[in-house]
């Protein structure tokens, strides 16, 4: 009796043990990067992506479908080729679906979200994704927000600020 | 001159130490075998270097997760950045401190009582005692309190980190006392915490475990037969295990995140 119920006490702490480490695995990491074999590729094509990297999220409406796998510059053109890994059990996106370059938060991590379009088709391994906006960019914001206010300044005669 | 030769010594005497634990380390892994055939022996040891560890492992583990969110959350909430609240727990824990400090703990809980043990087994002559009865006391006493070690080791790091992630860092002080969102908490570690994190901490406590055990057993086994001896090999293990597990950790994260 008393080997048993310590046999029962040392079972009972390896499956603490075990379940912690599966808690770890599922909840805190949720092991949902899709098994290479269980995802496809596409390519979205960006003029510039600010501080994505691969390992980068791929939303669509906010939830996490996939991620970027590798990013790579177009000879001709100076773009960024960004290769999105996609999860295959979403393999019902359109194909005119357009990408964009979003930050979480204000100063969070860039991912890239995609907005579905309206075609029949759908989004299959190969497929290039022309229609993009790219990353916002703070000095370029900044710039812009200081043109268009000069410019409205002299227009509307110097009023106050 | 003497100072030298002193000198000398210490060199010498550190290397000749240095090659007798290894060749005990490999004694002791030869008689693993012969060990696992008798798991009840394990049995009894995972239950006094694990089981009776739980609860100061999982008591540490809340509190490090408290004081985690506490000190975290004031440098991220100037940034306008609390819901990266979880990810800097749950990083920082699953990661180095997780099996960092559980391992310190298990150092100074279990390490200490293992060489204590066999070392007044030593002064007792109940080793000598088992040779006599040509029983192998590296296989009877020693190999299934290495196994125990590292069997146990990997658990317990792994309960304190779901206690402090989950229980001390996330429901206790972020949720509750700072106001953070549950579920931005956890969906924040969820995007942001990787698989292989977890996994390098697995591999991180594993040899830790071994580590300890086997310096533990190493101290024990080769303690001068005294009173004092006993009480000498106490102290350096829990001293070499915490220096190890250091400086150990060093080289893991250095070849473990080098590409992150």
């Amino acid at each position: 009796m008393k080997t048993r119920s310590l046999e029962f006490v040392v079972g009972l702490f390896f499956i603490l043990g075990l379940g912690a480490i599966f808690i770890l695995t599922f909840r805190v990491a949720s092991l949902s990067g899709a098994p290479p074999g269980q995802a496809y590729a596409v390519t979205a094509v960006f003029d510039n992506i600010g501080g994505l990297k691969a390992g980068s999220a791929v939303t669509l409406a906010g939830m996490r479908i996939g991620r970027v796998r590798a990013i790579e510059m177009e000879r001709e053109t100076f773009q960024a080729r960004v290769r999105l890994e996609i999860d295959r059990r979403y393999d019902n996106i359109p194909r005119d679906s357009s990408a964009m370059i979003l930050t979480a938060g204000l100063l969070g991590e860039q991912y890239v979200g995609l907005d579905p379009g309206g075609a029949p088709e759908t989004l299959r391994e190969g497929d290039v994704i022309r229609m993009t906006q790219s990353a916002l960019i703070l000095e370029r914001l900044v710039g812009q927000f200081v043109t268009a206010q000069t410019q409205g300044a002299t227009t509307a005669g110097g009023s106050a600020p | 001159m003497s100072a030298l030769a002193t000198l000398g010594r210490l060199g010498g005497d550190t290397v000749l130490q240095l090659g007798r634990a290894n060749l005990f380390l490999a004694q002791v892994l030869a008689a693993v075998p012969a060990a696992l055939r008798r798991p009840g022996l394990i049995l009894r040891e995972v239950y006094a270097v694990g089981v009776l560890s739980l609860v100061i492992v999982a008591v540490s583990g809340s509190f490090v997760g408290m004081v985690l969110a506490l000190q975290g959350y004031r440098t991220l909430v100037t940034f306008g950045a609390a819901e990266s609240l979880g990810v800097f727990v749950a990083l920082v824990i699953v990661r180095e401190l997780g099996p960092v400090v559980t391992a310190l703990l298990f150092a100074g809980r279990a390490g200490s009582a293992i060489a204590a043990e066999i070392g007044l087994m030593k002064a007792t002559d109940q080793l000598s005692g088992m040779e006599m009865m040509a029983v192998d006391p590296i296989r009877r006493v020693v190999a299934p309190r290495f196994l125990a070690g590292v069997l146990a080791m990997p658990m317990l790091a792994a309960i304190f980190a779901v206690m402090a992630i989950g229980i001390g860092g996330g429901e206790l002080v972020g949720v509750h006392l700072l106001g953070v969102d549950d579920g931005a908490y956890w969906s924040q570690i969820q995007t942001q915490v990787e698989f292989i994190d977890v996994w390098n901490g697995v591999v991180k406590s594993l040899v830790f475990g071994a580590v300890i055990a086997w310096i533990a057993v190493y101290q024990g086994y080769t303690a001068v037969p005294t009173s004092e001896g006993v009480s000498t090999a106490t102290k350096s293990t829990v001293v070499l295990s915490s220096l190890s597990i250091l400086a150990l950790d060093f080289a893991l994260t250095a070849l473990m995140f080098q590409r992150l």
